[in-house]
């Protein structure tokens, strides 16, 4: 049966954490680090990636546009 | 699980960052609306190949670096004064894609007598304005948006008709006026108003170039740090308050 | 062949910004200067020449729509009178502040206030020392004529370009609305598309190509560092335009014992007190100010250290008097002479002011 799953690259200097990719993200896939980045962020990281499916719900609400997003099909 | 790994590939790319939209880091506060309305415009523009033909007026208030982050032609107007400013390059750029980004503050209290006949006018031109009740690059006083009963620096008791006036929906008044041809309100709260919102920018740029006159895309944002919210619940709070006081969807659409 | 007319002010200045090659004239109807806007709808330039012609909602709205005007480049003017002026003034320091070429023609009229429809030359310091806040100068021209409000247009055009500044061709209701003999000069084009690109390129919002950086036109700056550096760098430009754009006229000042200053219609009535003064073997000359920002210093200066004294002859209650005291610097007696409020004074009135403050 085929697959689809996806990752997301978080450009964790751009993100602000505000969380609100966290709270969209319809897998859970999402949520904010305990690390800060040199604004002192604490900026989101894929805690849970083998949920990710790409749907890029998380990048399309980023208001800093920090979110990259792949999706693959697997055989 | 390495059966699974997504290759990032060209090939695999669902979302990356525009290139109209520059490197540089927004200075808005975590979560702000403002960021994801500009992400959409920069995307539309990109879209529609119109990088080099787009010419933008930004506001004062928060937006007033609108400038420094969606890489076209720029000018900065004065507060309130988009709408005249917007008006002289269209005239003088016909072929141009011109909008003003404006916030409440500089299109509904101000920019009032601008707004207003720029839309009688039916200048082809875009207009995107947040409104989320409140001037936040200030530091939070009233805005003509702001509810009855919402706090901030200059209603620190919530704001009082009696002595301050009523919020109002400016988006319905121009409505009303010949010149405009579409008038709309979205928000980008949500994935799925966000790709909404997206289509009525597409929307609004479309008619300009059309010549069917002033297109008026409003979003009912969220200011965090004016409200005094983390950015999770200041969009609870929007859906809650604000989107019943300013509900959502279009006005006009000719 | 010259094409010789018999024209307004106003009329004459409609019909040298279409002349010129203007792109745009944005304008709101105020006394005395309504004919200009009328002027330029009747004769549709739109259909001849390109030139958008707009009235706006007020003059905030048409001085801002100079700013988007003149943003892309494009030549753009308005005009007003005395109140609509200091509505223009947010503008004017906003234009000032992003360096941006245009030009504001002022009818002048009396003030404060709402004050009357009739000449006056109280707007000499709105003019010249800002009216609108912060470091800025305009550069300020002061037609004495009919021809001279035509002349000044295309001068007005070709200094805001030099310069990247607003000029203003300061007039008055007199010169406004009188009748005289006008030169007027052939039609010019307008800047095409790639003129405007190569002249305005490297600043003006012409679409940001691939082959270059986004233009951007905002006088906002937040470091206080660089933005003293660009308060310099227009003291610099303004100090470049006090050393090469200075204009005036002098008469009879050769030998003269007495010097009226007047610019402006105050020119020509203190013209005819000058030969008044001849007729009676009293040495009088007159110098006539063109700008008033660059004010000519240095010729009342060199004028200071050999006349018994000036006098400033003003349609106001005394500014510009305070240039030609800085001018001469304590050198000779310094006075003034001045009808406000609409007044417009006598050759004769003048010539009594002078005998009285001055001659004794």
């Amino acid at each position: 049966m085929a697959k689809i799953k996806g990752t997301v690259v978080i450009d964790t200097e751009h993100c602000k954490g505000c969380k609100v990719c966290v709270v969209s993200c319809p897998c859970g896939v999402l949520d904010l680090s305990s690390q800060v980045n040199g604004k002192g962020y604490n900026y989101c990281y894929m805690a849970n990636p083998d949920a990710c499916t790409g749907c890029a719900s998380c990048a399309i609400i980023c208001p800093d546009t920090c979110i990259t997003v792949y999706r693959q099909k697997f055989e | 699980m390495a059966e699974f790994e997504v290759q990032k590939t060209q090939e695999n790319l669902v979302y990356s960052r525009t290139k109209v939209l520059t490197d540089n880091v927004m200075h808005y506060c975590p979560g702000c609306s403002h960021g994801t309305v500009h992400k959409l415009i920069a995307e539309v523009i990109d879209e529609m190949n119109m990088q080099d033909k787009t010419i933008g007026v930004s506001p004062v208030g928060c937006a007033v670096f609108a400038y420094n982050y969606l890489d076209i032609d720029w000018a900065e107007a004065a507060h309130g004064r988009a709408p005249a400013v917007a008006t002289a390059i269209k005239r003088l750029n016909p072929d141009k894609m011109v909008f003003t980004y404006q916030g409440d503050g500089d299109l509904a209290a101000i920019g009032t007598a601008e707004t207003i006949h720029i839309c009688n006018r039916g200048e082809n031109v875009a207009i995107f304005f947040v409104n989320n009740g409140i001037y936040g690059m200030t530091g939070g006083q009233m805005a003509p948006t702001t509810l009855i009963g919402m706090k901030t620096a200059t209603c620190p008791y919530g704001r009082d008709p009696k002595l301050h006036g009523f919020p109002y929906k400016i988006g319905n008044i121009v409505s009303q006026l010949e010149g405009t041809c579409y008038v709309t309100r979205q928000s980008v709260n949500t994935p799925a108003a966000v790709r909404k919102a997206k289509k009525a920018i597409r929307k609004a740029f479309e008619n300009s170039l059309a010549g069917k006159g002033v297109s008026f895309v409003e979003f009912v944002g969220t200011c965090n740090s004016g409200w005094k919210m983390d950015p999770v619940a200041a969009n609870k709070w929007m859906e809650e308050n604000m989107i019943p006081a300013y509900p959502l969807g279009d006005l006009k659409d000719i | 062949m010259k094409e010789v007319k018999l024209m307004k002010g106003n009329e004459v200045l409609a019909e040298a910004a279409i002349r010129c090659g203007a792109d745009a004239y944005f304008g709101y109807p105020i006394t005395p200067q309504s004919e200009v806007m009328e002027t330029l709808m009747e004769k549709k330039p739109w259909e001849t020449t390109g030139m958008v012609v707009l009235q706006a909602e007020s003059e905030l709205a048409s001085i801002n729509m100079v700013y988007g005007g003149a943003c892309c480049g494009k030549k753009v003017l308005t005009s007003s009178s005395s109140p609509g002026i200091s509505l223009m003034c947010e503008g004017l320091t906003y234009l000032a502040g992003s360096e941006l070429p245009c030009v504001i023609i002022n009818v002048s009229r009396g003030g404060p206030g709402l004050g009357t429809i009739q000449p006056s030359q109280g707007d000499y310091f709105q003019a010249t020392k800002g009216g609108g806040h912060g470091d800025y100068r305009l550069i300020v021209l002061a037609p004495n004529s009919v021809q001279e409000m035509h002349d000044f247009v295309f001068d007005a055009f070709d200094l805001a370009f030099k310069y990247r500044n607003p000029v203003m061709v300061l007039s008055d209701g007199v010169i406004g609305q009188m009748m005289e003999k006008v030169v007027l000069a052939e039609q010019r084009p307008r800047w095409t598309e790639q003129e405007i690109i190569e002249k305005c390129g490297d600043w003006a919002l012409t679409g940001k190509t691939p082959d270059r950086k986004h233009n951007i036109i905002t006088s906002l700056e937040l470091d206080p560092y660089a933005f003293e550096k660009f308060n310099q760098k227009l003291v610099e430009k303004y100090n470049k335009v006090r050393e090469n754009e200075v204009r005036y006229e002098e008469f009879m000042c050769d030998d003269a014992d007495y010097v009226i200053v007047a610019f402006g219609s105050s020119a020509r009535i203190g013209m005819k007190t000058m030969e008044m003064a001849r007729e009676e073997g009293i040495k009088v000359g007159l110098l006539r100010p063109i700008t008033l920002f660059p004010f000519p210093e240095k010729p009342i200066a060199a004028l200071a250290e050999r006349v018994k004294g000036f006098l400033s002859v003003e349609l106001n209650t005394g500014q510009m008097v305070e240039d030609i005291k800085l001018a001469v610097n304590g050198k000779t007696p310094v006075e003034f002479f001045g009808r406000a409020g609409g007044a417009v004074f006598s050759p004769e009135e003048v010539y009594d002011a002078l005998k009285e403050k001055l001659i004794k």
